[in-house]
């Protein structure tokens, strides 16, 4: 598996690149760089449903970021970074990652999965549904109370975004409020 | 060793959001983090020599990595772009009335 | 926009649409889905406003409209889930499960299918729609 081994390095530098850039639109395109490579990664463990997904999600988030970003680029006055703050984070991650790896010798070996109940869903996935992309019948027949779940958090991300993005509300002494229809 | 390299992209983005300043930082940080743990899923159902799990016409053997946990997951990036989507709603307003992403700034409550 | 970015708009806006039509009526034969094929008809639109401006694209998918078609596509996949009913449980897959590999196959699938792409793409629609509103308005405001 060495080319997974060579995204992921793509992708943590990628992510350190964005971490640390000072311009905002740097940033927001090694971000998109990094969802790329997962993306891709994606693809190497053989889940067509995620790369697509992924990909296309991805570039909804850039544009949507960009547009946010582009014309409100004033970088903030560094007055003094906060050296101990930085320290006690260091450490925590640190500590962290130390306890992590203990706690990965626990799980099964990296290509050897514990299947319990998928070989149920793949032995039975065909015949109880009808439907030949596995992956589309468990989440839309065995488990479809999960996608409903989905739908419902969809719907109310977009009901707080149009609420909250509105121009009809307090008005302030000599300001204009036009009327805009949602 | 692989789970370790997620384990530490996941770590970068939690550093990018509890030292940065910048309001977008921290929305890119999120971004991070949630790249990770999705990543750290899949990583967990990979069968070695497996096929993708989709039935095909002529087939002989049925060796298929596990399907649970990408349907898991392909609900989370979905929630994961609602998220997105309404913080940056929230980050733009707040540039709006404050006319600076810092977050020592913006600190007044209104009464 | 450019000329360039005009033309090739206008060339592949329409190609976009019908692939994100695709993916989502063989969103059980194929992988794809619901979720991928409602954001990238979202995104056709999107591409449409970025090229044209808002009000071009307004014309041809208006706010209301989007509004509805999200409303409507809940509604769709609610519905299909408590007529599950007559089966048994709720979710129950009742339709008819044809023969596999054929398009209308696998029960209750495409008809959700298409329920989740209607909500996706015109909610996902309405927020960036949202945004452009803002941002103009802010515009014409600080000048």
């Amino acid at each position: 598996m060495f080319e997974l081994y060579f995204l992921l390095l793509f992708m943590i530098l990628g992510a350190i690149i964005a971490v640390e850039m000072k311009d905002l639109l740097s940033s927001v395109v090694a971000v998109g760089a990094v969802g790329l490579g997962l993306s891709v990664a994606f693809l190497i463990l053989k889940a067509p449903d995620l790369a697509i997904t992924q990909l296309v999600v991805e570039i909804l988030c850039l544009i949507i970021l960009i547009r946010a970003t582009i014309r409100r680029d004033i970088p903030p006055l560094e007055r003094g970074k906060e050296v101990v703050g930085s320290i006690m984070v260091l450490l925590f991650i640190g500590g962290f990652l130390f306890f992590a790896y203990s706690a990965l010798k626990d799980l099964p070996s990296f290509g050897h999965p514990i299947m319990r109940v998928s070989q149920n869903y793949l032995a039975e996935g065909l015949k109880k549904t009808g439907a030949t992309n596995l992956v589309t019948s468990v989440i839309l027949d065995f488990r479809a109370y999960d996608t409903l779940g989905e739908a419902t958090v969809l719907f109310t991300a977009v009901v707080g975004v149009l609420v909250v993005l509105r121009r009809i509300g307090r008005k302030k002494v000599g300001e204009i409020v036009k009327e805009e229809d949602e | 060793m692989i789970y370790l390299m997620c384990l530490i992209l996941f770590s970068i983005g939690i550093y990018c959001i509890l030292v940065k300043r910048n309001l977008i930082k921290i929305i890119i940080g999120i971004g991070i983090v949630e790249y990770a743990v999705n990543l750290f899923f899949i990583l967990l159902g990979y069968r070695a020599g497996g096929r993708a799990p989709i039935l095909d016409e002529k087939q002989v053997v049925q060796n298929m990595v596990d399907p649970l946990p990408q349907a898991l997951i392909l609900t989370a990036i979905v929630i994961g772009l609602a998220v997105t989507v309404l913080i940056v709603s929230i980050a733009v307003r707040i540039y709006e009335k404050y006319g600076t992403f810092d977050i020592t700034k913006i600190r007044r409550l209104r009464g | 926009m450019t000329l360039i970015v005009k033309t090739i708009t206008r060339l592949t806006v329409g190609l976009i649409l019908l692939y994100g039509i695709y993916i989502v009526t063989h969103g059980h034969l194929s992988p794809g889905g619901g979720f991928a094929g409602g954001v990238i008809i979202a995104l056709s639109f999107v591409h449409l406003m970025l090229a044209f401006g808002k009000d071009l694209a307004l014309k041809k998918l208006s706010e209301s409209l989007a509004s509805f078609f999200e409303s409507f596509g809940a509604i769709m996949f609610l519905t299909i889930a408590l007529l599950g009913f007559i089966g048994g449980y709720f979710f129950f897959n009742f339709v008819f499960k044809g023969k596999p590999f054929n398009l209308f196959s696998a029960g209750i699938i495409p008809l959700c299918n298409i329920a989740i792409c209607l909500k996706v793409g015109a909610g996902l629609f309405a927020v960036f729609v949202a945004l452009v509103l803002l941002s103009s308005t802010t515009q014409k405001g600080n000048k």
